[in-house]
């Protein structure tokens, strides 16, 4: 069968069935008992929620909504509703002061003072970090700017400094390791076992967390675009509002879509250029099928090989050396 | 042609980005990204040592493969950006 816009439809019924058995398998080899979830109020943990009540009963699932300071109160009210839809009383634990204690927000906030000066979070002023947007359309790269939103509603824009970018990176990703401090936490009170939350789009082009949300057990649905997320949450009856929402980073305090922070593209167009790559799919065919240019579809594709080569370090586990020559041999 | 720039950008990306013993042993026309010679953070760190080294202000814009994606094209850039902004004769 060629390559066409429905090369991605799944059947979810099946594909569901043999993700529980997936999770049931791997539970029962690793002597695990049960279920630790981190939920979000985004689609991939309503998805990963839904499975794991699926295959151990609401009894043996524990949901951990984990916000701070800078989260969207929304995440909060859909992760209550996905959990009452399955049957699962949710824990809160809210880790500002985990951070604090981190220094996450003093390192990130001096961070982003130095690029934008009038930046004061304590005056309500709000940042987020994004890449330019034009990715079919223009040759640019992967160079972040910071926007700032000022209380008055006025933003400001500017490129990242290397250094500044890094530390704010590394002090945001606190967040995500915080979170997966507390899922172990949880887990290992009851030898329950943490499951992972990332898609496939997440996994291959390195936008997690090293040992943060990459830091789990399993990754039930690391093989699935996001569109196949959907595709399996409209089966499972994750509620509408989480299915309606559009993918947020909830990182930052300004409101940062995961298109605007990391894709440059929209799923419904990256998806099925990284399924065409993997399947090395003409360039020619893609772009007739996707109504796309040849440059354009050269452009996508050059933009997630390249985040595929320089996240492999996420991906590895540590390398050891061979064992030692001795004295013996 | 002078190659003082050629060779100022490849003992930087040798020296404070691959910290290479061996200097740079890429052609000038290699393109680094593609090539997996250096990352997004190395190219902010090359738009960083380009305002630095050769007095430029190079603009958000400016900052795109055609530009930076090889030793030869920054030199050319860097060029381009000298030139224009050196004063009539």
């Amino acid at each position: 069968m060629g390559f066409s816009k429905s090369a991605l439809n799944l059947d979810a019924a099946k594909e569901t069935d043999r993700l529980v058995g997936f999770l049931q398998q791997n539970i029962r080899q690793n002597m695990r008992r049960g279920a630790v979830v981190g939920i979000s109020g985004g689609i991939d943990s309503a998805v990963v929620l839904a499975l794991a009540v699926r295959a151990f009963g609401p009894g043996r699932v524990v949901a951990v909504m984990m916000p701070d300071k800078d989260s969207d109160k929304l995440s909060e009210t859909l992760a209550r509703e996905l959990a009452a839809k399955y049957g699962v009383e949710p824990l809160l634990e809210d880790i500002t002061k985990a951070l604090e204690g981190f220094n996450c927000y003093k390192r990130r906030d001096g961070a982003i003072k130095r690029v934008v000066p009038d930046y004061d979070p304590a005056k309500g002023y709000k940042a987020k970090i994004v890449l330019p947007q034009d990715l079919l359309d223009k040759e640019t790269l992967n160079v972040f700017s910071v926007t700032v939103i000022r209380p008055d509603g006025s933003q400001e824009t500017k490129p990242l400094p290397a250094r500044e970018m890094l530390e704010i990176v590394g002090a945001s990703n606190l967040k995500q390791r915080a979170r997966m401090s507390t899922l172990y936490f949880h887990a290992e009170a009851r030898q329950f076992a943490v499951i992972g939350t990332a898609n496939k789009n997440e996994h291959d082009q390195g936008f997690f967390v090293k040992y943060g949300d990459g830091g789990v057990d399993y990754q039930p649905i690391a093989h699935l675009f996001k569109t196949q997320v959907y595709q399996l949450a409209r089966h499972l009856g994750v509620p509408e509002g989480i299915q309606k929402r559009t993918p947020t980073t909830d990182t930052y305090s300004a409101p940062c879509d995961q298109q605007e922070f990391f894709y440059r593209l929209p799923f419904e167009t990256m998806d099925l250029l990284g399924y065409a790559l993997e399947h090395k799919v003409p360039v020619p065919e893609i772009a007739k099928v996707m109504g796309l240019t040849e440059a354009q579809v050269q452009r996508g594709m050059n933009d997630i090989s390249q985040k595929i080569r320089t996240t492999q370090f996420l991906r590895l586990l540590p390398p050891i050396p061979e064992p030692p020559q001795t004295l013996a041999n | 042609m002078n190659q003082e720039i050629e060779k100022a950008i490849r003992d930087f990306i040798a020296t404070r980005l691959l910290y290479s013993k061996e200097g740079f042993t890429y052609p000038d026309d290699a393109s680094l990204l593609r090539e997996g010679i250096i990352d997004s953070l190395g190219v902010v760190e090359l738009v960083e040592f380009l305002q630095g080294h050769f007095g430029l202000k190079i603009e958000q814009q400016e900052v795109r493969p055609d530009n930076f994606d090889s030793v030869g094209k920054m030199a050319a850039f860097v060029r381009r950006k000298t030139s224009a902004a050196a004063p009539a004769s």
